[in-house]
C-alpha cells in the first residue's frame, strides 16, 4: 500500500516534530510512505473564513497532488475531516467521494487499517486526552458525550498499550477547546476563555501531559499553557506513540 | 458592534461568565441523561426530522387544511405577511373587544414581531406572565435565551428588581419568596385581564387544534380566564396529524431541560364555550427562507434551546451578545436571513464543534448552515475587501508550494528575530486574549525532511 503523508501547513511550519513522529510511526508499521513535496494546505482555514471558492480550488489541487496514493494519512483529525467530509461537498461527484474515503487520521489508520499492535514502551505520566471536536463529531472516532453515532476511539486504544500511562478523566470529557480556526482570531476573548477552561479541567485532574490527535487544538492550548499553566506539557499523540521524551 | 465585541463585554465579569456556563452546562447534562434514558432516542430524532421535512415540503397544503379544520372548530384564522401586519391584526382584535389589559404567555414569535412595544405605544397594557419573561420585561430588555429568558441574571439582581418594581423587602433574594411575590402580582393581572395572548408550539393540520407547552401553567390561566384568546404562530409550527404530536412532545422537554414532559401541555381545539379563539398565522420571511435550499431546514426548529445549552460559545458569551431575537446557533442561522448586514458576525461566533447538530431534536445541520452563511455574509463583514484579498492571496500561496514554503520561511525568520513585544502587540489577535506566541522552529517539516534525506 502506497501511503501519502499529508503534513498540515500549521504542523509543517510550527511543529515539525509531529510530522517526523508520524512518518516514523508509519514507517515502523511497514507502510511505504511518501511525502509529496508539492502539498500545501487542505483549505480548511479558508473555508471556515468564508472562502468557499478558494477552498474548492485547494481541494481540487489536493486531490491532484495525492491522487497516486492508496491512502492519504494526516496527523490531524481536523484536517482529515476537511478531506473526508468537506472536500467531497465542495467538489461533488463519485470520484471526490472515493478519494475522500481513502483519507485517514494517523491513529485511525494505524489502529483501524494497518492494525498495528499498540506500542508498549513506558510513559509514566498522568495524561489528559483532549478529544478534538472534528475527530469526534465529523470523523466519529469515539462517541460524543451528548450522544450520536458510536465509533471506536483509536487514540485511546493506541495509548492504552503504553506501560505506566495513566489516562485521567476530565469533568467535561469532550468540551471544545475554543480554537476553531479563524474563530481563534475573530473571537479571541471567547476562544481564550474556552481554552483556559480546558486547562483548568486538565489541571484539576492533575494531568501532567495533554495530548490529542488534533495539533491545531494543541497549538492553541500550548500557547495558553505557556502563560497560564507552564507545568502542563502539551504533546501530539504521535510524539507519545513514537516514544519521544519531550516536545 | 459585532458578536465578538459584545462577548468580550460579557467576559469582563468572569464570575458571571463562569456561573452562566455552569448553569447551562448542567442543563446539557440533564438533557444527556433524559436522552440516554429513551432507548430509541435516535430513531425519535429521525422520525421528528422526517415529519418536519415532509410538512415543510408540503406546507401550503397543510396550512390550507389547518385553516379549514380550525375554522370548523370555531376558531377565526388570520394571515399576516409580516410583523407589522401581525401586530395590526392583534391590535385590531383587542380594540374590537375593548381590551386594554392583556396577559401574554411565552411566544418568541411576538418577540420577533415586536408586539410588546407596538401595543404599549398604542395604550394597551401587556403583561408577560412567564416568570423569566416577566423579569426581562420589568428590566426593559429582551430574553437572553428562548427557554430561560432570564438565565443571564443572578438572584440578587432579581431581588433588587422586585424590590424596585414589586415592593419586596430590600435584600430579599430567596428564590421561593421572590417567585411568590411575582405570582401574587401576576394573579392580580390574570384576574383583571380582558384578553390572553399565547404562542403555539404545535398546530395540527388534521384536527385544527393547537398545542401550547409551559412549565408554569401561565398559558392555561391566560386562556381560561379572559374571554378572548389570541394565539400567534409562525407558519412553520404545523405538524400533519395528531399521531405525530407524541414524537415531538417526547423530544421537546427532554431536549430543553431534561424533563420528560413540560409541566403543562395544553391542547386547544376551538374556543372554549362562550369565548373566542383567534389564530394569527405569520410568515415574516419564512416563505423566503423556505425557498432557500441551503437554509430551509432551519424552519424545522421546534425552539427547544438545546443548541444554546450545548454551545460552548453561547455559554461563555451570553444570549445578549447575539443582539438578536433568537440567539445561539439556531439564531445565528435564522437572524442573518432576516437582516444580513445587522447579523453578519453571528455565523462567526462558532468553533464548528458540531455539538449543536448532535443535540438538535430535529437534526438540523447547524454547522453546515453556519459555514454556508460565512461565505454569503462576507460582503457584510467589517473590512470585507481586505478579507477577500487575504483569501485570494492565501489561495495563491497555497496553490504554489514554493511560494508557500518561501513565505513560511520568511514568517518564521521574522518571528524569530523581531522582539516579542512587537509581535504580541494589540494588533495580534493571537496573543491579545492571553495566548503566548507559538515556539517557532528553525526549520519546517519539509525543510528538515529534505535535510535528513540529503
Amino acid at each position: 500500500m502506497r501511503v501519502g503523508l499529508f503534513v498540515p501547513c500549521h504542523v509543517d511550519q510550527l511543529w515539525p516534530e509531529v510530522g517526523l513522529a508520524a512518518l516514523d510511526l508509519l514507517e515502523r508499521a511497514g507502510a511505504r510512505v511518501e511525502f509529496p513535496t508539492d502539498q500545501t494546505c487542505c483549505g480548511q482555514a479558508l473555508l471556515s473564513a468564508g472562502g468557499h471558492d478558494e477552498a474548492r480550488a485547494l481541494a481540487r489541487r489536493f486531490a491532484r497532488v495525492f491522487d497516486r496514493y492508496d491512502a492519504v494519512v494526516a496527523p490531524s483529525a481536523s484536517c482529515t475531516a476537511m478531506l473526508r467530509v468537506h472536500h467531497p461537498l465542495l467538489l461533488g461527484g463519485a470520484e471526490a467521494q472515493a478519494f475522500a474515503a481513502r483519507c485517514y487520521e494517523l491513529c485511525e489508520f494505524l489502529h483501524g487499517v494497518l492494525r498495528v499492535a499498540p506500542p508498549t514502551h513506558a510513559f509514566p505520566h498522568r495524561v489528559a486526552l483532549h478529544a478534538g471536536c472534528h475527530a469526534l463529531r465529523e470523523l466519529r472516532l469515539g462517541r460524543a458525550s451528548e450522544g450520536g453515532p458510536r465509533g471506536e476511539d483509536p487514540v485511546r486504544a493506541l495509548l492504552s498499550g503504553l506501560r505506566s500511562i495513566e489516562l485521567v478523566s476530565l469533568a467535561r470529557a469532550d468540551e471544545c477547546c475554543g480554537f476553531g480556526g479563524v474563530f481563534s482570531l475573530v473571537e479571541d476573548a471567547v476562544s481564550c476563555r474556552m481554552g483556559l477552561d480546558r486547562l483548568a479541567d486538565q489541571r484539576a485532574a492533575r494531568a501532567e501531559v495533554v495530548t490529542s490527535s488534533d495539533p491545531s487544538c494543541l497549538l492553541h492550548l500550548a500557547s495558553l499553557a505557556r502563560r497560564h499553566a507552564p507545568e502542563l506539557r502539551v504533546l501530539h499523540v504521535a510524539q507519545i506513540l513514537a516514544g519521544e521524551k519531550s516536545a | 458592534m459585532t458578536h465578538a465585541e459584545r462577548a468580550g463585554d460579557f467576559l469582563r465579569d468572569p464570575e458571571r461568565a463562569r456561573w452562566h456556563d455552569a448553569s447551562l452546562w448542567s442543563l446539557r447534562e440533564k438533557r444527556d441523561r433524559a436522552a440516554t434514558a429513551v432507548p430509541d432516542w435516535e430513531a425519535l430524532r429521525e422520525a421528528a426530522a422526517a415529519i418536519k421535512r415532509h410538512t415543510l415540503a408540503s406546507l401550503p397544503f397543510y396550512l390550507a387544511r389547518f385553516e379549514e379544520r380550525a375554522r370548523a372548530r370555531g376558531a377565526v384564522v388570520h394571515w399576516a405577511r409580516d410583523a407589522a401586519e401581525h401586530n395590526a391584526i392583534v391590535e385590531g382584535l383587542l380594540r374590537e373587544a375593548g381590551a386594554t389589559r392583556v396577559v401574554k404567555s411565552k411566544s418568541m414569535l411576538t418577540e420577533e414581531c415586536g408586539l410588546n412595544p407596538w401595543l404599549e405605544a398604542r395604550g394597551i397594557e401587556l403583561v408577560d406572565t412567564d416568570l423569566g419573561e416577566r423579569i426581562v420585561q420589568l428590566r426593559c430588555e429582551r430574553p437572553s435565551h428562548i427557554v430561560m429568558p432570564a438565565i443571564h441574571l443572578r438572584r440578587a439582581e432579581i431581588g433588587a428588581l422586585f424590590h424596585a418594581e414589586l415592593g419586596t423587602p430590600e435584600g430579599l433574594d430567596d428564590p421561593a419568596r421572590l417567585t411568590l411575590a411575582a405570582r401574587t402580582d401576576l394573579r392580580r393581572r390574570f384576574l383583571g385581564a380582558q384578553a390572553g395572548i399565547t404562542g403555539v408550539n404545535f398546530a395540527i393540520a388534521e384536527t385544527g387544534g393547537i398545542v401550547v407547552c409551559t412549565n408554569e401553567g401561565n398559558a392555561d390561566l391566560g386562556t381560561a380566564l379572559p374571554p378572548l384568546h389570541i394565539a400567534c404562530m409562525g407558519i412553520e409550527k404545523l405538524i400533519p396529524r395528531a399521531a405525530d404530536l407524541p414524537v415531538f412532545l417526547r423530544l421537546l422537554a427532554r431536549s430543553a431541560t431534561g424533563q420528560a414532559q413540560t409541566a403543562y401541555t395544553s391542547h386547544l381545539h376551538g374556543p372554549r364555550p362562550g369565548g373566542a379563539l383567534h389564530i394569527v398565522l405569520v410568515d415574516n420571511g419564512r416563505s423566503a427562507l423556505r425557498s432557500r435550499a441551503d437554509f430551509a431546514d432551519a424552519l424545522a426548529c421546534i425552539r427547544c434551546g438545546a443548541c444554546m445549552n450545548t454551545c460552548p460559545v453561547f455559554r461563555r458569551s451570553g444570549g445578549h451578545s447575539y443582539d438578536a431575537v433568537i440567539p445561539g446557533p439556531i439564531g445565528s442561522v435564522l437572524e442573518p436571513a432576516r437582516a444580513p448586514s445587522a447579523h453578519a458576525s453571528l455565523p462567526q461566533a462558532c468553533t464548528l464543534c458540531g455539538s449543536c447538530r448532535d443535540v438538535c431534536p430535529v437534526r438540523i445541520d447547524l454547522p453546515k448552515q453556519l459555514l454556508a452563511w460565512r461565505g454569503e455574509l462576507l460582503v457584510h463583514t467589517p473590512h470585507a475587501g481586505a478579507r477577500r484579498t487575504a483569501l485570494r492571496a492565501a489561495r495563491f500561496a497555497f496553490e504554489h508550494a514554493r511560494v508557500y514554503a518561501a513565505l513560511g520561511a520568511l514568517a518564521r525568520l521574522l518571528a524569530r528575530v523581531l522582539p516579542e513585544r512587537w509581535l504580541s502587540g494589540r494588533w495580534n489577535a493571537w496573543t491579545r486574549g492571553g495566548r503566548a506566541l507559538p515556539r517557532i522552529p528553525r526549520r519546517s517539516f519539509r525543510a528538515e525532511l529534505a535535510r535528513r534525506r540529503r
